[in-house]
């Protein structure tokens, strides 16, 4: 990563929590994991937090929806490191890679329930634009979302609006295939704490 | 307490945090960075990059801040709020078009 920080600035009981992770998933530690846990009172502790909610709390989407939703947030901010691991995430989660990548190629072909459908498009027009206004709510509250649901999904779209930015800021290195799919496997059995 | 009231605790708790804890960067230097204000240079440039453009963040960009005297701590925390501020804002957005979609829907259920 760019700053020698946030590649050595951790405690010994950070470090060897660090070496148990890599010796049980046999992969390097995964720079968004070394993010929260450098000086986690400042970052890391309220935005895992605020992260676990939103993707592993009570909601009417699915946890994988939930991960599709990171994925095309990610893919619209082309942040490399978020694509590849909320991509294998939501696609281990559905038990349906082609799913995934037709959704994340066109939208609006994509074999997905139009309520899904309706949300990432307002969320991608959100995360483009910067703004989004009360028809596109409106076009999404016409596909049957309701309002909570409206606010899980714009919860989501908080938490990857912030991690993709860190990545790209502080250099995140992307790991390859087997990396992204250890990092799914974790964030499928843990969660974001 | 509701999972609204939940979201909106921990959204406030990373907002306040980041800003008003205690920190390496000055307080104002973090607030500055989290609005995406005008800031001297080099760390407007990588400020707003941060909100705007972060793909194209180059080391260069980096190694300059650091150039200008400023530590690796206090880069991580105004880099850190910059990203936290360009979400919240697009976020309260969000919210405030929602808002008034649920407002313009109940007004229209009433009246018919």
């Amino acid at each position: 990563m760019r700053l020698e920080i946030l590649n050595r600035g951790y405690g010994l009981g950070t470090k060897v929590l660090f070496a148990f992770i890599h010796a049980v998933s046999r992969q390097p530690l995964p720079d968004a994991a070394k993010l929260v846990f450098y000086r986690p009172d400042f970052y890391g502790t309220p935005m895992k937090e605020l992260t676990h909610e939103a993707m592993r709390g009570p909601s009417a989407w699915s946890v994988a929806d939930r991960e599709l939703m990171a994925a095309l947030v990610s893919k619209t901010n082309d942040c490399a490191f978020c694509i590849g691991a909320h991509t294998a995430t939501t696609a281990r989660a559905y038990r349906d890679e082609a799913k995934v990548a037709a959704a994340l190629t066109d939208l609006e072909t994509a074999p997905i329930e139009e309520p899904l459908r309706a949300t990432l498009r307002m969320l991608r027009k959100l995360t483009r634009d910067n703004a989004v206004n009360a028809d596109d709510m409106r076009a999404v509250l016409a596909a049957g979302v309701s309002r909570e649901q409206i606010e899980d999904a714009l919860a989501v779209c908080f938490a990857f609006n912030t991690t993709d930015r860190l990545a790209d800021a502080f250099g995140f290195v992307v790991p390859g295939p087997k990396g992204f799919e250890a990092g799914a496997k974790f964030l499928l059995s843990r969660g974001y704490r | 307490m509701s999972i609204e009231d939940k979201r909106s605790r921990a959204h406030r708790a990373l907002v306040t945090r980041v800003l008003e804890g205690d920190g390496r960067a000055s307080r104002a230097q973090r607030r500055d960075a989290f609005d995406n204000a005008v800031l001297a240079e080099p760390l407007h440039t990588l400020i707003s990059k941060v909100a705007r453009q972060p793909t194209h963040i180059t080391d260069a960009d980096i190694a300059t801040v650091k150039a200008s005297l400023l530590s690796e701590d206090q880069i991580f925390e105004v880099v850190t709020c910059a990203a936290i501020g360009q979400a919240t804002r697009q976020y309260e957005a969000a919210l405030g078009a929602l808002a008034e979609a649920v407002t313009d829907r109940k007004r229209t259920d009433h009246a018919s």
